[in-house]
């Protein structure tokens, strides 16, 4: 029974976000790539704040695979190391918590490249 | 006199844009990304109980990693063979707003200059979608740890 109360949420929640960020894609004309970085810095907001690890308790994937939370593995990342190296800490710990991600997505779209050829439109 | 001209044949071609652009309606674009966005979302926790399941042991960080890796592969696939188009088609946001969408606006770069090389078309072109999202999410990550290091210090 928890389990589907788990996805519903799951279900509930990350589409909420898409359909919120949908609502500004037509209300404001802002580009997507202006409402990705938007939600990005939500993210680091929530992070930063303390807030998101209790959104996640319940929301789980809902708000963890929209871009808010690649925003919140970044600033947890950072202030994860800031805390163990210091100063020059705050640099690197956000590129190695999502290094896994980003050179996953490098690396696939490379080989994508190789093998696929682009669609004629 | 000319003047008008130019007024008439403006209005003319405004309406001949809006009768042939698609016109979706709000709340049917509204409730495609919703479903389309909760789906993805659902797939990645499925993903997650499914390692959660066969790796007990492993902590919670590592999955998070293994199940965005593997959502962001197969939204590179389904790019290569072009069933995300589809899907980006009806999806609107719910499409390019989960961690599959950051995958597929990759890949579709790198795959649309492939005919410049592979060094200044693919390689140049891999982040003109996704570097803001890259470089604003480690500027402002930075500052939020520098903040962090600030109020509370290190420990």
């Amino acid at each position: 029974m928890s389990i589907v109360l788990t996805y519903l949420s799951v279900f509930g929640i990350g589409g909420l976000m898409c359909s919120l960020a949908q609502i500004l894609i037509i209300k404001t004309k802002l580009t997507p790539a202006r409402i990705l970085v938007l939600f990005l810095i939500l993210g680091i907001v929530l992070e930063g704040l303390g807030i998101y690890k209790y959104i996640y308790g319940f929301a789980k994937s809902g708000i963890s695979i929209p871009i808010v939370g690649f925003g919140a593995l970044l600033a947890r990342g950072s202030i994860e190391m800031a805390r163990q190296v210091g100063f020059l800490g705050a640099f690197a710990g956000g590129l190695v918590k999502t290094a896994y991600g980003v050179g996953a997505a490098i690396v696939a779209s490379y080989l994508v490249t190789l093998i696929f050829s682009p669609k004629s439109k | 006199m000319n003047n008008s001209l130019t007024d008439k044949r403006n209005k003319r071609y405004g309406d001949y844009v809006n009768a042939i652009t698609p016109t979706t309606s709000f709340w049917k674009s509204l409730w495609n990304s919703f479903w389309i966005g909760g789906l993805t979302c659902c797939i990645g926790q499925g993903v997650f109980d499914i390692f959660k399941m066969i790796f007990p042991s492993m902590s919670q960080d590592m999955l998070g990693n293994i199940t965005s890796m593997i959502l962001i592969s197969v939204a590179i696939l389904f790019t290569g063979f072009g069933f995300y188009d589809v899907i980006a088609r009806r999806g609107g946001a719910g499409s390019f707003l989960p961690i599959t969408g950051f995958a597929n606006a990759m890949s579709s770069a790198s795959m649309e200059f492939k005919t410049e090389g592979l060094i200044f078309g693919t390689s140049v072109k891999l982040f003109s979608v996704v570097g803001p999202v890259v470089v604003n999410g480690i500027v402002w990550s930075t500052v939020a740890g520098l903040i962090h290091l600030i109020i509370f210090g290190r420990i």
